[in-house]
């Protein structure tokens, strides 16, 4: 599971944006997942939740909230969500997504003039939004 | 807070020492040149990495004879798939072969993403073929993975040397590790005044071989040049 690497990462960061801050415990952080990369929200969890045993974030209470991606074409300026792009992104290209989601510029067009050229605007990945810290 | 630039921290823990292959010049051989040393060092018996950072003109798994097709395996992370005695990892397992036009930020993206969920787990040697220049990928190293000892190729031609010049002027700037010089198709004289100018050491010349187009695809005929017995001395000084 990719999950856990990601997971692994939010939870360093986490932790040493709390001892930057010289603080006794970590709250709670919240974690945005973004639609394109289509991470499964219980996996990362679950990791988060094995990893943080004897560490800042032993009692934090982990957040999500989803981001839906929105796409914007640098070329003709039209922009547009997953569902309506045209292209059909079948399970294996979502898949390939889901690793590396820079990758959608090969798989995806700009649906009014078909460039390549466009700007994911949101929903991209994963990213921590908020903590709290004491 | 993006939370993958601590995750290429860990994951690179266990890895010993880092070499990015670079150049100024486009077209010196650093494909060539990283995906060989890579060959040679594993077959002396070490643990390594070839890592293809260069994702508009990736070439490594076409000189190692790769073409990919199953997704590398996951395991709290993606494992780089074994091939030819080395874990290889380039963005080419991901884009079916179609082409992956990308902006600086987007490239730069990828590359932080790449390295953040490949589990290299513990290596002797993680060989980097980067793209030339001075652009996103040599920064983003530069940036995030600061104990990178820098192999620096450059043709006997003055228009190579010239840029190299460029490039060593960043990394010596920057207090970075310079491993040395290499120059492929000479016999490293056009290149010793450079080494000379900023305190660094010719690790060694590569001949020009007329056959090696002939080899790429098949790593044994690769492995029987003149140029890959080159490698092996050159390897022998780093
Ligand atoms: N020593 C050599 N003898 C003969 N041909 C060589 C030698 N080194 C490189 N070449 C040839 O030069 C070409 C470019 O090599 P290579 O792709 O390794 O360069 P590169 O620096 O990686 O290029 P890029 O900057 O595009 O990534 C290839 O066709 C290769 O076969
Ligand atoms: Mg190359
Ligand atoms: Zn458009």
């Amino acid at each position: 599971m990719h999950e856990w690497a990601l997971a692994e990462g939010i939870l360093a960061s986490a932790i040493e944006y709390a001892e930057k801050n010289d603080a006794n415990e970590i709250l709670e952080v919240k974690i945005v997942l973004g639609e394109l990369q289509d991470v499964e929200q219980e996996i990362v969890e679950f990791a988060l939740e094995q990893m943080k045993k004897d560490t800042l974030a032993e009692s934090a209470k982990f957040v999500f909230e989803e981001e839906p991606a929105r796409f914007k074409c640098r070329n003709c300026g039209a922009e547009w969500g997953l569902q309506e792009s045209k292209n059909e992104l079948s399970s294996e290209i979502r898949e390939d997504i889901h690793f590396v989601p820079e990758v959608v510029h090969s798989f995806m067009t700009c649906p009014a003039c078909g460039s390549r050229d466009f700007e994911v605007v949101s929903g991209r990945g994963v990213y921590i939004k908020e903590m709290k810290v004491r | 807070m993006d939370p993958r630039v601590k995750g290429i921290e860990l994951k690179l823990r266990d890895v010993k020492r880092i070499i990015p292959v670079v150049s100024g010049k486009g077209g010196v051989g650093k494909s060539l040149i990283s995906t060989t040393m890579a060959l040679v060092l594993a077959k002396s018996g070490y643990r390594v990495g070839l890592l293809d950072l260069d994702f508009y003109g990736a070439s490594d798994h076409v000189i190692l004879g790769l073409t990919p097709e199953a997704l590398p395996e996951e395991e709290k992370g993606v494992l780089p798939p074994e091939v030819h005695g080395l874990r290889f990892m380039s963005i080419v397992y991901y884009t079916q072969n179609r082409p992956l036009p990308m902006r600086g930020s987007e490239v730069s993206n990828a590359l932080v993403e790449l390295m953040a969920i490949t589990r290299w787990d513990s290596l002797d040697y993680l060989i980097i073929d980067m793209p030339p220049g001075l652009g996103e990928q040599l920064l983003d190293l530069l940036r995030y993975i600061p104990r990178g000892e820098f192999l620096v190729v450059s043709t006997p031609s003055p228009l190579s040397v010239h840029v190299a010049d460029s490039l060593l002027a960043v990394l010596t700037e920057g207090k970075h590790r310079v491993l040395g010089l290499v120059e492929n198709m000479g016999d490293g004289t056009a290149t010793a005044k450079l080494a000379e100018k900023y305190g660094i050491r010719v690790l060694g010349s590569l001949p020009y071989e007329q056959e090696l187009d002939a080899c790429i695809g098949n790593v044994d005929a690769l492995l029987a040049t003149k140029f890959a017995e080159a490698m092996k001395k050159i390897v022998k000084t780093i």
